[in-house]
């Protein structure tokens, strides 16, 4: 096939290749991470990101590097496709002192300041308010900096949520919420929770712009975000939006996932693959080869085994790590001596 | 010297900071027009505007959020949480995130953050306006948690907390903002450290260990004290957490009996927690059992009468110290 020069959503086909390897790269990583997991490697709870990764990467190709980012943690895959390097989010995984964040936060709890990569947040919606509180200081700085606030659809029933866009709104902070409905806050299927069928009404009560978008559709997903962040940056204040996905494993790694069906999983992931539907565009639009695509693949691969090698060989932290990182200026956390006299 | 009300003290502070750097600024409910529930805010907004005295909605929850994703952005946030009752609506955001963050993300992130917010009972304002929840916050660790009892202290203290790198919980007291106080004079810099305790009054006989309203009780109960000869030494601890072990260890050393006075509840809180770091420090100059003085275990009753019997008195403090200080000892 003829490889033509065409753009795609004005995406340059190196930006659209790049967001291929990215995608792969997640899909790799995460698969490698599950297999770690069941080796013993990884402990406490992981949540896989398989099957969203059209959502972390479309969204965070809009964003500039300068940009912030705050998750919920399900975050791998968004830590990644904002630029940290797959050894030092593996190493975290595996609790080892080369981890970003030094093995103390494990799965859930990714840090980047280089990449703006403000954590993946354990604790179900609390990245919101956060989250506009980066935005309320990047007005309050003069900066034309944009936060990227992710969460899944379980996050929308919290009382934070709307606290957090109520006040986004009405001080037109420079955020884009982005709800990744992937249809289940656990096991509870998001129509036995929403009191909605999707998130245009509640972006209407809060006064913004919303969106539903095909988040198996990478280009979808790059489009609307690129919309909202033009709108937080010109200081027309925030969006939501809905992506909806589905994520292809259970919720974390001890799910079972009995709450659905195998013919649904089926169906999503024979005919809804965010990789394949990537792939087929690409194609169709005479932008990319099965050779590139499978080349990406090799390539992933060898990353993410490469990754868990690096986390395996590396050290874990020294006792001494227990006490330190406690208060920022190092002193004790209770108790206080200090010379007198 | 002049004299000063410890409301107008913290706002002299929240001033002098607020003009020393522009990254300071203010927020909560209803500080900027209405001057804060409190008046310590008051008139603030017409020297530094609503960019850096902004009102928020009724939210606590994003409230706090905001003091913390702006720390996180190297502002200086001071957050006001109109009274410690509803800071429970924000506390996921207190303890979740504001305490962990720097250490679960390896050191990375800092939260140079101050909530300032109001405890305390005596004013009739019934069970759920009434508490007192410094042991609450004191029992995690990554944040610091500052309670002062004088316009001195409440001024300096809250200056280092906005100059402190990490989130600390300022609690005032409802009482003590009418309450006047020595306190250098405009234009004289001076700042109090929140790891240190101070001992407000000399004492031989006994160490009444005592923070924010109760101090001043206890100083009272001391000079009723010095009446009958009994001299109590009078330690302030102006913060529980961290704790100033060393000074409280040097008086137990010195008076061998300890009364702990707190207005909050007993059990599983403040006094009871600072009862074993004594047991353990200074065990061997113990010549009596800690005394507590405690608020009543009971949620704070409205009635004036049932409110009085529910908060520490003078007089308890002055029969708790009576219960472990032998009468032999007085007119030494």
């Amino acid at each position: 096939m003829a490889i033509s020069n065409a753009t795609l959503s004005g995406l340059t086909r190196t930006q659209l290749l790049e967001m291929h390897y990215m995608m792969t790269l997640l899909r790799r990583f995460e698969e490698k991470s599950a297999e770690e997991y069941t080796r013993g490697k990884i402990g406490g709870f992981m949540h896989l990101y398989i099957g969203q990764e059209a959502v972390g990467v479309g969204s965070i190709a809009a964003l500039r590097p300068t940009d912030k980012i705050m998750c919920s943690y399900r975050e791998h895959g968004h830590a990644l496709a904002k630029g940290m390097h797959p050894n030092e989010v593996m190493a975290e995984l595996f609790g080892k002192i080369t981890g970003c964040s030094k093995g103390k936060g494990g799965s859930m709890h990714m840090w980047s300041n280089k990449h703006g990569v403000l954590g993946g947040n354990g604790i179900v919606a609390a990245q919101l308010p956060i989250a506009a509180g980066l935005a309320f200081a990047a007005q309050y700085q003069g900066l034309d900096t944009v936060i990227a606030c992710y969460f899944g659809d379980g996050a929308v029933d919290e009382g934070a949520f709307h606290e957090a866009l109520n006040i986004a709104s009405l001080w037109k902070l420079p955020i884009v919420f982005i709800c990744e409905n992937n249809q289940y806050s656990m096991g509870m299927a998001v129509e036995k929770a929403w009191a909605v069928s999707n998130l245009l009404p509640r972006a209407a009560a809060y006064n913004m712009p919303g969106e539903v978008v095909d988040g198996m559709n990478v280009l979808s997903v790059y489009d609307a975000t690129r919309r909202a962040v033009e709108r937080a940056r010109s200081g027309e204040g925030p969006t939501l939006l809905e992506i909806k996905t589905y994520r292809f494993r259970g919720h974390s790694m001890t799910d079972p996932a009995y709450y659905r069906t195998r013919e649904e999983e089926h169906e999503w992931r024979s005919t809804r693959d965010p990789i394949g539907i990537f792939e087929k565009i690409l194609q169709d639009n005479g932008i990319g080869s099965q050779a590139e695509f499978d080349a990406n693949d090799e390539k992933a691969t060898q990353v993410a085994e490469e990754a868990a090698e690096f986390a395996d060989n590396s050290p874990f932290p020294p006792l001494d790590e227990l006490y330190t990182d406690v208060m920022v200026d190092g002193s004790a956390a209770l108790v206080y001596r200090h010379p007198r006299k | 010297m002049r004299t000063l009300t410890y409301r107008d003290a913290l706002r002299e502070a929240l001033q002098e900071e607020m003009r020393r750097d522009e990254r300071v600024f203010i927020i909560g409910e209803d500080i900027a027009g209405y001057g804060g529930t409190y008046a310590v805010t008051k008139g603030l907004i017409d020297e530094f505007g609503d960019k850096r005295v902004r009102d928020t909605p009724l939210a606590e929850e994003v409230i706090a959020g905001i003091g913390i994703g702006a720390a996180l952005a190297d502002l200086r946030p001071v957050v006001e949480i109109m009274t410690i009752n509803f800071s429970l609506l924000a506390m996921d955001q207190i303890v979740n995130s504001a305490a962990k963050f720097h250490y679960m993300f390896g050191g990375q992130p800092r939260i140079p953050l101050v909530i300032r917010t109001v405890c305390g009972g005596g004013a009739q304002r019934g069970a759920q306006h009434s508490q007192m929840m410094e042991s609450l916050y004191a029992h995690f660790p990554g944040l610091k948690v500052a309670i002062p009892a004088t316009p001195y202290d409440a001024k300096g203290m809250l200056k280092s907390a906005i100059r402190d790198p990490n989130p600390v919980l300022f609690i005032e007291h409802e009482l003590l903002y009418n309450i006047k106080g020595e306190v250098p004079d405009e234009g004289v810099e001076y700042t109090v450290p929140l790891e240190l305790a101070d001992i407000k009054r000399q004492g031989r006989d006994v160490t009444i260990i005592t923070f924010s309203r109760m101090l001043h009780l206890s100083l009272q109960a001391a000079e009723d004290l010095a009446r009958e000869g009994l001299e109590a030494e009078v330690l302030d601890l102006r913060s529980i957490r961290p704790i100033d072990i060393d000074l409280i260890t040097d008086s137990v050393k010195k008076t061998n009996r300890v009364v702990i006075v707190e207005e909050g509840w007993k059990y599983y809180g403040t006094g009871q927690g600072l009862a074993a770091l004594i047991y353990e420090h200074a065990f061997d100059y113990m010549d009596a059992p800690i005394q507590h003085v405690n608020g009543a275990d009971v949620p704070m009753p409205y009635s004036k009468v049932l409110e009085r019997a529910a908060i520490p008195s003078k007089n308890d403090i002055i029969q708790a110290v009576k219960a472990i200080v032998p009468a032999a000892l007085a007119h030494r």
